[in-house]
């Protein structure tokens, strides 16, 4: 029998947080589930996802990097996904394949917010296989 | 340091290169510029090669003589005018042709320079040219960062907007799904999820309604003398059965008249802020006092309270556009971010204050004061 995967999911919006938790465990995820940067970093003592959705707007405009940057610090392994409304609303893009997006935003992968559940589901599965390749 | 470019544009060679001596190393620097201006001269010695060079290496600013071998001076003077470039402009130009140089000071020229001049007048005209040119550069600077805070202002009220939007729909889809296979709590859950988000939509819309009021203009402006104590009533009876439910008793103090010449609409805006968010930022059983009283020149309104209190590292963001503290403390607690923002400019075109001073976990305390007549604008 294999145990369920762990997936970390913070975002300051109880709405969002609630219908990703529940979009993820019907992918047959196990969920943990963080309103905050400060709540984030104080699970990620105790336990270790296997992987993170991280949102980026929460106590302040970047909380999403600062977090990502704490969580490579500690598990440079697991993966991290940052999710993010902010591309569409300001016009500004992060594009992670650049290489110098790449040194300072540590995060695996950007996705826009609205995404389809079916193309979450992907691209959950191929940061998991990378991780354990 | 920064170099501003000088075009020469002059068919006696002495003019130009006596031009070149006396700016070569002359610089411009004055206490309140944040830089020191010095000079790069280029010559032409005709019309047509100035134009030449305006082409291909713009200069700031054009010292030009009328009477050239070719083109004249004023047509060159059209061209930039046509062209709108951003170059001033200075005539050289003898006595006797000063009609001209008036006349094409109204076509566009900043100054003219009346030949023959010593370096002091040249040096004196080029000062001022640069503290004009230093002075626009702010303007510019000041504009953008106008348009900066108007984008910033959009793009989080997109943000603000969408949020529910997104939250609503994702509900929705649970629904239509049947996410939540049979158990009808679940749904229950989202519903209210929703009725909540629809209503922190339609505050944020009837704030931005007040917001446009306060920025938009004094169109609808109604001052006249009217007593504070009355609108704080009003205030506290919109706000009663709100406080009702969280259990606060609210409080009013002072004298029964408190008279200041105001628009109603507007101060009724800052007490319904003021007061709610003493609701709602207060724990269980709470109270709320409002006093309003005279002190000289000023009427003050202080609403104090016994809630969550503000930690000192956020006192200076709360009045800011769409500033909402979180934490823990304020998780349940739904708003726009706007309200305190609009009292702020409201206070503000009052040539009023407004100063905070709380303690986390003990409480907040309000003090606004408005100058009794005269309202500032």
């Amino acid at each position: 029998m294999t145990t369920k995967k762990t997936i970390l999911i913070v975002d300051d919006d109880q709405d969002y947080l609630y219908q990703l938790k529940a979009r993820v465990e019907s992918f047959g995820f196990q969920t943990l589930l963080a309103e905050s940067q400060k709540e984030a970093e104080e699970l990620i003592l105790k336990t270790k996802p296997d992987l993170a959705i991280l949102d980026l707007m929460m106590e302040n405009e970047d909380s999403g990097f600062i977090l990502c940057y704490k969580m490579k610090k500690k598990y440079p392994e697991v993966p991290i996904i940052i999710a993010t409304g902010v591309a569409a609303e300001t016009g500004i893009s992060f594009d992670i394949n650049d290489e110098n997006n790449r040194k300072w935003i540590k995060a695996d992968l950007f996705l826009e917010k609205g995404i389809r559940k079916e193309k979450l589901k992907e691209e959950i599965d191929n940061l998991l296989i990378k991780m354990n390749s | 340091m920064s170099t501003l470019k000088i075009l020469v544009i002059d068919d006696e060679p002495g003019i130009r290169s006596g031009i070149s001596r006396i700016l070569r190393n002359f610089r411009v620097d004055y206490p309140f510029m944040e830089e020191a201006f010095d000079f790069v001269v280029q010559e032409a010695s005709t019309g047509e090669a100035g134009i030449e060079l305006i082409e291909t290496d713009k200069p700031d600013i054009l010292l030009l003589d009328n009477k050239l071998p070719g083109i004249q001076g004023v047509e060159v003077l059209e061209y930039i005018r046509k062209k709108q470039m951003n170059i001033i402009v200075v005539m050289i130009t003898s006595y006797a042709s000063l009609e001209l140089a008036v006349k094409a000071t109204s076509d566009g020229a900043y100054d003219f320079i009346p030949k023959p001049f010593t370096p002091q007048e040249l040096k004196s005209s080029i000062e001022n040219i640069t503290k004009r040119v230093f002075l626009k550069k702010m303007t510019n600077k000041l504009q953008e960062t106008g348009k900066q805070i108007r984008f910033q202002f959009l793009s989080v009220l997109s943000h603000e907007l969408k949020a529910p939007l997104n939250s609503i729909e994702g509900y929705l889809q649970m629904i239509r799904e049947r996410q939540a296979g049979p158990q009808l709590e679940s749904y229950d859950y989202m519903v209210d999820r929703m009725l909540e988000r629809i209503k922190g939509m339609r505050t944020l819309i009837l704030d931005l309604l007040d917001l446009t009021k306060v920025t938009s203009g004094k169109g609808t402006r109604d001052i006249r003398e009217i007593n504070l104590v009355d609108i704080a009533h009003t205030a506290i009876d919109t706000m009663r059965p709100y406080s009702i439910q969280k259990d606060i008793k609210l409080n009013l103090h002072g004298n029964d008249v408190v008279k200041v010449m105001a628009d109603n609409e507007e101060m009724e805006i800052i007490f319904n802020n003021l007061i709610s968010n003493a609701i709602k930022y207060n724990r269980e059983g709470g109270t709320v006092d409002c006093t309003i009283s005279e002190d000289g020149s000023c009427v003050e309104i202080l609403v104090e309270d016994t809630g969550i209190g503000i930690n000192p590292e956020d006192l200076n963001k709360i009045f800011d556009d769409f500033v909402r503290i979180k934490s823990e403390k304020t998780r349940n607690i739904t708003g726009s971010g706007l309200g305190l923002a609009i009292v702020k400019k409201l206070i503000d075109t009052y040539k009023g204050t407004i100063e905070v001073t709380s303690q986390p976990d003990i409480g907040s305390k309000f003090k606004v004061k408005l100058p009794i007549d005269k309202p500032c604008s």
